[in-house]
């Protein structure tokens, strides 16, 4: 096995740090505010979810931090960056609302895109890619096309695809708004299961309450028209959680909670 | 629920299973049988009408007459069949990659696009025929003259085509390989390629049935030129002569080679996507 499986989750506050957003503005066509003021920090093993709602620049600070483009104000600092850098661009896995497959390509292929643009033969990563789909639950349909899956199974294999070279950060843009219930709570329950195995780290955005509180340590409450940071909530429940944590009263508390931070956001009083 | 109840249930599952599978069955047939009833039809038809009202042959050939002409003419038919199928299949070849090859550029370069696009454009939309006298002025080998005036017909849908292909990536693929840090190079055999393969095909389809008429124009507009021993020149031949049951010998020729090339290109299309394209993808029921 590789190194996939072995990077552990240590206690809160002795993490490496991966990411820190300084007082980050961004601005379109010098009228449209779509972020003003976002500082976050990410630590290794952190499950952050921005939750606010629509057109409050969830999706604006998840392009900032992939590179896809630059802030107009503030900064995005990488882990081991020594300034203004950019040594997280090409360490990041990406999982967009859409599973984003190419429909020409095999599910093997497809989780084999990242290696191969970094110019590894795929008989060289074959083991890692295995491996990766064998975590989603998909081993077995390496040879098909992703026509031939169901919408989950093709989340999957993005979700495979994100994480197969092991990234330092994992960004999922409303990954699962898309599916049934069922299959969402499902694909919420086998994301955790996967965190626990690889510790990996995600920001996860979404505009579900119940799907913030059950996944993640800490959840990021936003507004829109300026789009901005509102409260960061801690979620004060231990991992591994399961169907169990779903019902209980802890969890009840909690969605309260983010549910009052919510409608603060969209403006209205609870 | 009793028993009763489920049985009846099942029951009318089974009929409409059945009424669904009796339905695909008569469909299988009637794909082939139908069109197959038409032509034996019309040809019979056909017959009716010349014998019945005393056509002469040199006014209207009956099928029967035509299918004789075309036995007794069949070498020399053979010969121009093979050159107008050489021409049109060359002409598509040429088309297919300077099509794509300017699309690629396109593409590539926003500059070479601007500078570029309007003489494909012009060449496109300048009927061939006011452009072959030309052509069979400035260029003196034969063939080439027919290759070159069946490639300007053909190349546009092909260009175009590719070119919107190439352009029609999913943007979060783009993205993501933005994100993997994709070379321009990697991005076009990776991303745009397989993107646009659909439409090219799609292109290709228009293209064969082009290059053909612009192979048959060409040497209509080039008469006796020296090239001329096409199936066009065949036609233009016997209509000399006033024999016009070899006009309908080498038109019905014509009409099999423009049929066989759009059955050439569809089966292409076909095996190229059937994996995976929405539009070679057969639903079961
Ligand atoms: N490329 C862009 N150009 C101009 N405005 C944009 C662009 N992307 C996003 N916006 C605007 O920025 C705001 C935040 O957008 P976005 O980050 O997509 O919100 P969310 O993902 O939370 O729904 C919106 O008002 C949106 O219209
Ligand atoms: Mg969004």
């Amino acid at each position: 096995m590789t190194d996939l499986i072995t990077r552990q989750t240590l206690p809160l506050g002795q993490r490496p740090r991966v990411l820190e957003m300084h007082d980050v503005l961004k601005v379109f066509n010098g009228t449209v505010t779509a972020l003003k003021g976002m500082s976050l920090t990410v630590n290794a093993g952190d499950f952050i979810s921005l939750l606010g709602p629509s057109g409050c620049g969830k999706s604006t600070a998840l392009r900032l931090i992939a590179g896809l483009m630059q802030p107009t104000q503030g900064r995005i600092l990488w882990d081991g960056d020594q300034g203004e850098g950019n040594g997280g661009r090409g360490d990041i896995g990406v999982v967009f609302q859409e599973p984003t497959l190419m429909p020409w390509a095999t599910v093997a292929r497809n989780v084999y895109l990242p290696f191969r643009l970094r110019g590894k033969s795929f008989a060289s990563v074959a083991g890692e890619i295995r491996e990766a789909l064998s975590l989603v639950g998909l081993e077995k349909f390496a040879d098909a096309y992703p026509r031939e899956l169901s919408g989950g199974m093709k989340m999957r294999v993005s979700i495979a695809r994100a994480l197969v070279t092991n990234p330092r950060l994992i960004l999922m843009d409303e990954p699962f708004a898309a599916l049934d219930e069922i299959t969402r709570q499902k694909l919420n329950n086998d994301l955790l299961q996967l965190k626990a195995k690889i510790g990996c780290t995600v920001i996860f955005v979404t505009h579900s309450v119940f799907e913030s509180v059950f996944l993640s340590d800490r959840i990021v409450v936003m507004a829109a028209r300026p789009g901005r940071v509102l409260e960061e909530i801690t979620v004060d429940a231990p991992y591994p959680r399961d169907m169990a944590f779903r019902t209980s009263a802890n969890y009840a508390a909690h969605t309260s909670v983010v549910s009052k931070a919510l409608l603060a956001a969209i403006g209205e009083t609870a | 629920m009793t028993m009763q109840d489920r049985s009846s249930a099942e029951a009318v599952y089974d009929a409409e299973e059945a009424r669904r599978a009796r339905a695909i069955r008569i469909e299988s047939v009637a794909r082939w049988l139908l069109p197959l009833l038409v032509v034996v039809a019309t040809v019979l038809g056909w017959q009716w009408l010349v014998t019945a009202n005393d056509i002469p042959h040199y006014i209207l050939p009956g099928p029967f007459r035509v299918w004789e002409q075309l036995v007794t003419d069949w070498p020399m038919l053979r010969d121009s069949l093979f050159v107008t199928l050489k021409i049109t299949v060359m002409a598509l070849g040429v088309a297919v990659v300077g099509g794509v090859l300017l699309a690629i550029l396109f593409d590539q370069s926003r500059f070479a696009e601007l500078i570029f696009y309007p003489y494909a454009v012009i060449l496109q939309v300048t009927p061939i025929v006011s452009i072959a006298p030309l052509i069979f002025i400035y260029v003196k080998e034969p063939t080439a003259r027919v290759l070159i005036c069946a490639w300007i017909v053909a190349f546009f849908p092909l260009l175009s085509n590719t070119t919107l292909g190439l352009k029609s990536t999913d943007h979060n693929l783009r993205d993501l390989f933005t994100i993997y840090g994709a070379s321009r190079w990697q991005r076009l055999i990776h991303l745009q390629l397989p993107s646009a393969l659909p439409y090219f095909l799609g292109g290709l389809r228009i293209a064969g049935g082009l290059a053909l008429i612009g192979a048959i124009v060409a040497e209509y507009v080039v008469g006796t030129g020296g090239a001329g021993s096409g199936l066009a020149f065949r036609i233009l031949e016997a209509s000399y002569r006033l024999n016009i049951p070899r006009m309908f010998a080498a038109l019905l020729l014509i009409g099999v080679v423009g049929v066989a090339i759009y059955a050439a290109t569809a089966l292409l299309s076909h095996l190229m996507l059937r994996r995976w394209h929405e539009s070679a993808i057969r639903r079961e029921g």
